[in-house]
């Protein structure tokens, strides 16, 4: 029926929206008029799309991402663009150009990043469902941090046709929920093949959580429990282990040695792809206009360098210099062999046991401005990047609190098997409940 | 001194659509950013989609070529910021090119001779500059997507060309390999592009950028020699640099040194998927080309190998030549006619053959084969009908023109009858009373002096056999 809309005039107390719209369309379909909200580096025709940067300001794509088309073919009513670091680049939403966005769980501590206003949205129960996009974590550390559930999909699983690229051999789209059930509803809803994207595979998703594990063997690697983990969330997170165990797993520790290297093997990888894919941003087509009257290279320049964040620069930078001719094989070259070393240990893993599980995140939600160097924020990507690398799922679900402060329990699984890290999740989120 | 000259060559890919996206190639004659999506404007999110024609016109380009074709392919971005670059890089190939390792045959300055074939790989093209108020200092400058991401293909060859002459005949080579194959129209404004390198042996490499025409090839390779060989007569060094041509003015000027410098950052371009390209190559079927057709030209309807040669060495006219009448092909005549006549009369006026109704010629050399009109006067007809084409762009029909111009041939009726032929015989007995004497005294040269005059006054269109034979018995019954 044309014409419904949603009335949506949210409370956005912890600042998850950087914009709402408060008449929001919606169709017929399994999401019939159910808000949901949208990460800001998702294009939505017709609604200014900005990745939470100055220099996409006033961005109105002229198309819709793939899975904004399946959301509004499913009947969904798209009612607000959430904020994120800028680019995604970031682990907490401080990156934000405009404002950072508060934990509803508190509101004195970041909500994680870079899905934050995502994450915000649904913990603050704004909206029953939010995608995100995640490069390295960016789903599952907010849900995590917020206490709410994230899955990053296998990479092709869900089409990338209009999400504005970070890190394009990395990042994948995917639901946020307060429930597993409901995760795996918005999956159903944008995963499948799509011509338009040459990395998306022709493997649809069609699952109902089911919570039966008995006989599940889940690989727990010593590593995500080494250095910089914090005991209590280790402990919570053990917790959680030992109630799937209960339920019929059988739990096998392990070890995953390319982690030593995935951290660096991420950024290098992250931070090259992202030079070339913000290239574009030159203020020749579009957010705001380069000065027409410098000469072109110095119009780029100043455009690039006012409109840009401090932390966009700085991968900028450094993705530049690892791809620059006499590096490149001591950069880029060398992130790709530990890229591959990650694979081969998930393949290696996943030969006997059907899912790895451990902690999220390191710790719990940080205060804000606490982690004030890149590098310490750099480093609690550790647990989360290896999935991206590999390309396999992960999903994040809430498994109890240190402090009243949410933790994660991240479960990963073999490539195109969502389901199943679906299916502990769920599972452990049955269990918990019972 | 050795000259030593090996070429870059960027063709358009003559496809429906465009490399990665679905929007139309054919963009020459419409307004700027019409044929523009969010995929070749390098809109934010938007991913890039191989158009799978596009690789199989390049890999019919390798199979010419004889090329080695690896197992899988990939995709580069090429990273450089410039105005017509919509994406701030160019989606391109690099270490994993589609081809490597062919050779194309040529027609050398020492005769038959091999030039090896580098490379060739599959790009897209950017989009395009329109500078406003004056070339040199333009008050301001436009960009026209329309162009961005139409296909190229770059061939490479190694640095086998040893003079410009030789390097216009591969290019033509080349350009005839590709029409012949379907794949490149190089009669659209652009299509091709050549950057050369050329070295005087033991000097440093000069590159030439910015060279669009097949002549112009020619014409900066010749003025680099010249400025070359003058430098090193006067005990110059030759400096490595890339220097642009200047079409308008004939010659290179050395542009800043900072551009070979420049440092594109190549990676493998992560939204594409490498090409499986070996099985591809294998699948696909080439047609006959130049070498294949010049031969089959001489052996099944004799011609002359130059003949065989100019009528195949261009697509269309090897394809005009074969749908004429097979007792036409095989006559020497014929050959004469199209690769000497109908080229050289175009050539002359600078003229393609595509402009041509070819229909026409056709049926001129019909006419022509019939008897109806003289060679001469044939060739008249044609200068006539390409005189129209190259002023109006159209022309009339043969016949129309033969009537207009009074040039079908005249016949002389039966004796004593008061035709053309016979009226002009014997104004021309008339006015020469010496030739006559000079014929009734047994001179025969006298007869052929008659002839000619007679010719002149029937402006060619009377039968040599006919007017012979009025003027005989003319001058017998005078006896
Ligand atoms: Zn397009």
């Amino acid at each position: 029926m044309p014409g419904r809309t949603v009335s949506f005039h949210p409370d956005d107390r912890y600042a998850a929206f950087l914009r709402t719209i408060p008449e929001a369309p919606f169709g017929e379909g399994r999401l019939a008029g159910v808000p949901v909200a949208v990460k800001d580096n998702i294009s939505t025709a017709g609604i200014e799309t900005t990745c939470a940067s100055r220099i996409l300001e006033g961005y109105v794509p002229p198309f819709d991402a793939t899975v904004v088309e399946r959301l509004k073919r499913a009947g969904a009513a798209i009612v607000g663009k959430t904020n994120m670091d800028e680019f995604g680049m970031g682990t907490t939403t401080e990156n934000s150009a405009f404002w950072p966005t508060l934990n509803p769980a508190d509101p004195s501590r970041v909500p994680g990043g870079s899905s934050g206003g995502s994450a915000a949205a649904v913990a603050a129960g704004l909206v029953p469902l939010a995608l995100g996009t995640d490069t390295g974590g960016s789903i599952r550390c907010p849900a995590a941090f917020c206490g709410i559930v994230g899955l990053k999909p296998t990479y092709g699983r869900v089409s990338r046709y209009g999400l504005i690229a970070y890190a394009n051999s990395l990042e994948q789209i995917g639901p946020m929920a307060k429930t597993v059930t409901d995760a795996s509803l918005l999956m159903e809803v944008i995963a499948g093949h799509d011509p338009r994207d040459s990395t998306s595979r022709d493997c649809p998703y069609h699952h109902t959580p089911d919570p039966e594990i008995r006989g599940l063997r889940i690989g727990v690697p010593e590593e995500f429990f080494g250095e910089g983990v914090d005991a209590r969330v280790a402990s919570v997170v053990w917790d959680a282990i030992s109630l799937l165990e209960r339920k019929g797993a059988e739990v096998i520790t392990c070890r995953m040695p390319s982690m030593a290297y995935a951290l660096a093997a991420y950024y290098v990888t992250c931070t090259s792809e992202a030079s070339s894919n913000l290239a574009r941003f030159d203020g020749v087509r579009y957010g705001p206009p380069a000065d027409t009257k410098k000469p072109w290279h110095e119009a780029f320049q100043e455009r690039r360098r006012e409109g840009f964040g401090e932390e966009v620069r700085r991968r900028i930078m450094l993705g530049t210099f690892a791809l620059s001719s006499g590096y490149y094989g001591k950069y880029y070259a060398k992130a790709q062999a530990a890229r591959n070393n990650v694979r081969a240990d998930f393949e290696r893993l996943f030969c006997d046991v059907d899912v790895l599980a451990g902690p999220t995140m390191p710790t719990v939600a940080f205060r804000f401005g606490e982690k004030s160097d890149p590098l310490s924020m750099y480093l609690s990507d550790i647990l989360t990047v290896p999935a991206n690398l590999a390309g396999v799922p992960a999903i994040s679900v809430p498994c109890g609190k240190v402090e009243g402060l949410p933790v994660g329990l991240q479960v990963m699984g073999r490539w195109m098997e969502d389901e199943r890290v679906v299916d502990v999740a769920y599972a452990f989120e049955q269990g918990r409940s019972a | 001194m050795t000259v030593i000259v090996g070429l870059e060559i960027h063709c358009q890919l003559d496809t429906a659509t465009k490399l990665f996206c679905g929007c139309s190639t054919d963009y020459r004659d419409d307004p700027p950013n019409s044929h523009v999506c969010p995929v070749c404007l390098g809109l934010p999110g938007s991913l890039p989609k191989i158009n799978k024609k596009a690789v199989e016109f390049a890999l019919k380009v390798a199979k010419a070529l004889n090329c080695e074709v690896p197992e899988e392919s990939e995709f580069a971005r090429k990273n450089y910021f410039y105005p017509d670059l919509d994406k701030g890089y160019q989606i391109t190939q690099y270490d994993k090119p589609l081809a490597v390792c062919g050779y194309l045959d040529i027609e050398g300055d020492e005769g038959e001779k091999r030039v090896r074939i580098t490379r060739v790989h599959m790009e897209e093209d950017p989009g395009r500059l329109v500078h406003k108020g004056g070339a040199d200092r333009p008050k301001y400058t436009l960009v026209d997507y329309n162009r961005a991401g139409i296909p190229l293909i770059e061939i490479v060859t190694e640095p086998d060309l040893r003079s410009p002459k030789e390097a216009r005949r591969f290019l033509n080579k080349l350009r005839a390999t590709l029409e012949y194959l379907g794949v490149f129209d190089s009669e659209k404004e652009g299509s091709l592009r050549v950057d050369a390198n050329i070295s005087l042996a033991g000097s440093e490499r000069v590159e030439v950028k910015n060279i669009t025409s097949y002549k112009g090839v020619e014409k900066a390779l010749t003025f680099e020699v010249t400025r070359q060989k003058n430098a090193i007569r006067r005990g110059q060094k030759i400096a490595r640099e890339t220097r642009h041509f200047v079409e308008a003015r004939g010659v290179t000027t050395s542009s800043r040194s900072k551009e070979m410098e420049q440092d594109y950052r190549y990676f493998p371009e992560p939204d594409l998927r490498p090409l499986r390209v070996r099985n591809w190559a294998e699948e696909i079927e080439i047609p006959e080309l130049p070498d294949a057709r010049k031969l089959r030209f001489i052996k099944d309807y004799g011609l002359s190998p130059t003949h065989a040669a100019t009528l195949t060495g261009d697509w269309q006219i090897a394809e005009f030549y074969e749908s004429l009448p097979a007792d036409l092909r095989v006559s020497t005549a014929t050959a004469t006619w199209v690769a000497d006549t109908l080229l050289g009369e175009l050539n002359y006026r600078d003229m393609s053959i595509r402009g041509v109704p070819l229909d026409h010629f056709k049926e001129l050399l019909l006419i022509r084969q019939a008897g109806e009109i003289t060679e001469k006067a044939a060739v008249e007809v044609l200068r006539s009908l390409l005189d129209q084409i190259r002023d109006t762009g159209t022309c009339e029909l043969p016949r129309q023109c033969i009537g207009r111009l009074g040039l079908f041939v005249i016949t002389a009726a039966e004796e004593g009858a008061n035709d053309p032929v016979t009226a002009a015989a014997r104004e021309a007995i008339a006015e020469n009373p010496q030739a006559v004497a000079d014929f009734c005294q047994g001179k025969k040269e006298a007869l052929n002096f008659l002839v000619g005059q007679v010719m002149r006054k029937t402006r060619g269109c009377a039968k040599p056999g006919d007017v012979n034979r009025v003027l005989t018995s003319l001058l017998s019954g005078d006896e």
